[in-house]
């Protein structure tokens, strides 16, 4: 599919927290959002947003409640707890600078230097 | 539906695992219901839609397996899914499970043995209280620990070191309960002994400082622990009770706390006497002889927060105190500490490096058969790659693989550590039991404690953790398409894989241990049959002590005498000698004591021209030991006190003090007490105090002028052993009915000193024949294993016409090559090991033909025997029906 790209290791949970602190939403719910806030740019294996999102909830960046889905159906549902706030304000930190960096690097010009 | 949820929490706790497994479940259902739905309303059907949801959500089993990972903390239920798995696995291949627990469980066995040993004798501490400040004084010069009476009162009262410096020294002596008289092993000791110990009786009361008033003040005797039981039925009515020793009244006033027997591991005592109340033997209290080393050792705990090197430096300024104040007598009194329990530095540090080299060789065999078990491994994993292929097709992740093989291999470990160390444990029983040297009380109890388990747990993990690597890298390299396809991982086979290394390793070790336990072998061999000095076949050796009886003075010549006589008479003995104590007897004694040439005066021991060892013997001896004389005449009985002293002394003394043999006769030297003593006969060398000892000076004086209670009469004849025994056993009883006498043959009254290397032979030996084993086994897999590979392709080239020897070179040269570089290595590096063991076993020597012919001819066997089946299977191919099945 072109205009998609591959993740970066590690990203996918940023995107989760992300995707999770705009409100609740359940496993698929998180696929979806995510889509729609990267503008359908990122590509996530849709099985492999599972172990992931145990993963946060033993770390006890999410937890989880069963509930009704708008489609009337039985749902997880996943929503940030205060630790995984404040882990979601850290790493954006972290990939901000990151980001920033590497735009920089990227933008240099001959002459500048 | 709150109710519901707090339920279904009370739930998840209990039922956690299915729980959570249905949870997830329901979940990815949930997923692909949503993604069917939104397909759906993009216009597909609802089968339709939920197909491509199914096909889109990717390997629901993996995700499944990484997702029951993330969840992490189902370690046990993986675990027991793994070990039900291997269970089963191994169960189906029941022959390869036996053989590799067989050898883990031999391998882990040997290393529990050699450990427990090892624990007991140098690792574990004392069973007495703050056994880590524990110290014993041992000379600096010459690493001994005898003192003089006299020299331990001063450095007991002058040290500020020590909190407490208790002294021993052990004989032997009749006990005489009043229904019979027994030899017992008795240790006398200072007053303060058993508080310096820090120890309280089990029974009744223990004597102390305050009981010493002077000689014979406290007639007191504490049993240990053992004997109480042995010989006192656990009778608590013992205390108070009156016994005789050496046919003086003492008084049993208590009995000393289970385990305890003194500062040395291996001895174990009868009872303790206070040293006060030794009997003045020969007229003269030994206690009061400054020159007299009456002492054994002397121990004590240290002061808190005083360190060994200040009380060296404390114990040296009395030393040289000493020296100043006593010339005559005191010379080189520099002290060190020693721990007490292998008898200081004397036996500890053989001892130790024996036991520590023994350890390493059972690692050895320990790594050998790891390396034996990983090539098993590594083959079937080989042979098993088609599974493995399928279930990584199948979505199981590399590390659960690993996982299960791993779990397989520490299965096999701790079943083959259970039954090495249930082997090990009936072995080590049987050992605690065992009296290495009858005659001695030394003994060991070995029994495993909790450090040997650990230990052997510990080893059987490492083990299985070991073997179970081997394959590792096969299993990460395996491509599931490739096999799948082509049905076999065969990629080359030419080059030198990690299993023929493992091969050759373990056939190097083998070659080690083998060459050690040849050279061992030979060396006792020589041993036995070196020149000792005399002649112990076809004599024996009957040993008491005439103070047991009550003799003394005057009365013991006399009474040696009659028995001399009395023993002669049995028929069939040719001659009877008499020697105070037979050389290689009694673990080395050789009462040395200096000795001055004619012309010194200064008598002080620094003046000393020699040291040599000082026997009393009977005019007869130097015939019935067989020890030859070169020049002189022997002594008579003619050599009395009325007479002028005479000796006859060793080749080695007259080199040293009179620089030749034919210039000694006649000549004068000077003993300790001033005397003048002439040399009228010259022997031949021996070995005094082991078999490991350069030549060394002796001096043989007449009992007459030199008389000693210490009776040892060598009787040569050629009658049974056990019937002369009982004859002479007779003879004495007639004589004297009190005196209790040891007799044994003179071989085997040389056990003691023969113990360390004979004990080496046999544990190099044992080692040895496992390292076979194991060889065996490891060359048998191998060239078993790449037979049954190649089946195929030496059927076809049999088919084509090759040539049995030609195919059979094919199917097993690579073995012998293997065979052959392993077995190279191993016998250079055996041969350098070796050089360590020539300082235990004498005459041990690895530059001899016969132990390169005999590791070659052994190794050289070990192949034929392991390549027999597997060349038989060879042989007896038959091309047709093997292509027709193929």
């Amino acid at each position: 599919m072109p205009g998609q790209a591959q993740l970066l290791p590690g990203t996918l949970d940023l995107l989760i927290l992300k995707a999770v602190s705009l409100g609740p939403l359940h496993g698929y719910g998180v696929l979806l959002r995510i889509g729609q806030i990267s503008g359908q740019a990122l590509l996530i294996e849709q099985g492999a947003l599972y172990p992931a999102l145990f993963r946060l909830v033993r770390q006890g960046l999410l937890k989880a409640t069963w509930g009704t889905s708008d489609n009337n159906r039985r749902a997880k549902f996943y929503e940030l707890t205060s630790l995984g706030r404040k882990r979601l304000r850290e790493e954006a930190a972290g990939w901000n600078r990151l980001a920033t960096a590497i735009a920089s690097a990227l933008a240099a010009q001959p002459e500048e230097i | 539906m709150k109710l519901l949820a707090y339920f279904r929490a009370i739930a998840a706790r209990f039922f956690h695992r299915s729980q959570l497994e249905a949870d997830m479940d329901e979940e990815l259902l949930s997923h692909i219901q949503h993604r069917a739905d939104d397909l759906q309303r993009s216009g597909l059907d609802r089968a339709e839609a939920e197909r491509h949801a199914r096909i889109e959500f990717g390997g629901h089993e993996r995700f499944k397996e990484e997702s029951r990972e993330a969840f992490g903390g189902n370690f046990i239920e993986t675990l027991i899914k793994d070990v039900r798995f291997s269970v089963r696995v191994l169960r189906k291949s029941r022959g390869f499970t036996v053989i590799a627990v067989i050898t883990l469980a031999l391998a882990i066995g040997a290393n529990a043995v050699v450990f427990s040993v090892l624990n007991v004798l140098v690792l574990r501490p004392l069973n007495v209280p703050q056994p880590e400040s524990l110290y014993a004084l041992e000379h600096g010069s010459d690493r001994s620990l005898v003192l003089s009476y006299p020299d331990y009162l001063d450095l007991r009262d002058r040290n500020h070191s020590f909190d407490g410096l208790a002294a021993y020294n052990n004989f032997q002596a009749g006990l005489d309960t009043g229904d019979n008289s027994t030899r017992a092993f008795v240790d006398e000791v200072t007053g303060n002994y058993f508080d310096v110990f820090r120890i309280q009786p089990f029974l009744g009361r223990f004597f102390h400082a305050s009981d010493e008033h002077g000689p014979n003040s406290a007639p007191y005797v504490v049993l240990t622990y053992a004997y109480w039981h042995s010989h006192f039925q656990g009778d608590r009515g013992v205390v108070g009770r009156t016994v005789h020793l050496d046919k003086h009244p003492f008084t049993i006033i208590g009995v000393a706390p289970p385990g305890f027997h003194g500062p040395v591991v291996f001895f174990g005592q009868d009872f303790f006497v206070p040293i006060v109340s030794r009997e003045p033997v020969e007229g003269q209290n030994s206690l009061n002889d400054r020159g007299a080393p009456s002492l054994l050792m002397a121990i004590g705990h240290l002061k808190p927060g005083v360190t060994p090197p200040q009380a060296i430096g404390d114990l040296n300024s009395i030393g040289s105190y000493l020296e100043k104040t006593y010339p005559k007598t005191d010379s080189k009194m520099r002290f060190v500490l020693a721990r007490p329990s292998l008898f200081g530095d004397a036996a500890g540090p053989g001892t130790r490096a024996f036991l520590t080299g023994l350890m390493l060789l059972a690692g050895l065999i320990l790594l050998a058969a790891c390396a034996n078990l990983g090539s098993l491994f590594a083959a079937r994993a080989a042979d098993r790659s088609r599974e493995l292929a399928l279930r990584l097709a199948l979505g199981a992740s590399r590390s659960r693989i690993l996982r299960g093989l791993f779990t397989e291999a520490l299965l096999i470990s701790l079943m083959g550590g259970a039954f090495g160390l249930w082997g090990s444990i009936a072995l080590l029983s049987g050992l605690s039991a065992w009296q290495p040297v009858p005659k001695y009380p030394v003994h060991v109890a070995v029994n495993p404690d909790g450090n040997v388990y650990a230990v052997a747990f510990a080893l059987a993990l490492v083990s299985g953790i070991l073997f179970g690597m081997v394959p590792v890298r096969q299993v990460l390299r395996v491509d599931p398409y490739q096999v799948v396809k082509s049905g076999s991982t065969t990629t080359g086979g030419r080059r030198i894989t990690a299993r023929d290394l493992l091969l050759v390793v373990q056939i190097a070790i083998c070659a080690v241990l083998v060459t050690s336990s040849i050279v061992a072998v030979r060396g006792l061999v020589r041993e036995l049959h070196s020149n000792f000095g005399f002649e112990p076949q076809h004599a024996m050796l009957m040993d008491t002590d005439l103070n047991m009886a009550g003799y003394h003075g005057d009365a013991v010549p006399g009474m040696q005498k009659r028995m001399i006589d009395a023993v002669e008479a049995i028929p069939g003995v040719t001659s009877v000698g008499l020697i105070d104590l037979p050389p290689l007897a009694s673990a080395g004694d050789t009462n040395p004591s200096p000795v001055f040439t004619g012309e010194t005066t200064d008598l002080r021991p620094a003046n000393a021209a020699a040291i040599s060892a000082t026997y009393s013997v009977s005019p007869e001896y130097f015939r019935t030991a067989g020890t030859a004389l070169l020049a002189g005449r022997s002594l008579s009985w003619h050599d009395d006190k009325k007479a002028p002293r005479v000796a006859v002394i060793n080749k080695e003394f007259a080199r040293k003090i009179f620089g030749s043999v034919p210039n000694a006769t006649g000549r004068y030297y000077k003993i300790k007490d001033g005397s003048r003593v002439q040399v009228v006969g010259i022997v031949e060398n021996g070995k005094y105090g082991d078999l490991t000892e350069d030549p060394r000076p002796a001096m043989f004086f007449p009992i007459l002028q030199s008389p000693s209670s210490g009776t040892t009469l060598v009787v040569r004849s050629n009658r049974d052993p056990a019937q002369l025994a009982a004859a002479m056993r007779a003879t004495l009883r007639d004589l004297d009915p009190a005196l209790p006498p040891y007799i044994e043959t003179w071989s085997k009254g040389m056990d003691p000193v023969l113990f360390a290397s004979r004990m080496a032979t046999f544990a190099l030996g044992v080692m040895g024949v496992m390292g076979v084993m194991l060889s065996l086994t490891g060359i048998f897999g191998m060239a078993a294993y790449s037979v049954g590979k190649r089946l195929k392709e030496l059927g076809i080239r049999m088919a084509l016409g090759a040539r049995r020897q030609e195919v059979l070179q094919a199917a097993l040269g690579r073995a012998f090559s293997l065979l052959a570089w392993g077995s190279a290595a191993g016998l250079i590096l055996g041969i350098l090991a070796s050089q360590v063991l020539a300082s235990i076993v004498y005459t041990a020597t690895p530059r001899d033909p016969l132990v390169l012919a005999g590791t070659i001819l052994a190794m050289a066997f070990i192949g034929l025997v392991a390549t027999w089946i597997p060349a038989q299977r060879v042989l007896s191919l038959d091309p047709l029906t093997l292509l027709r099945e193929e």
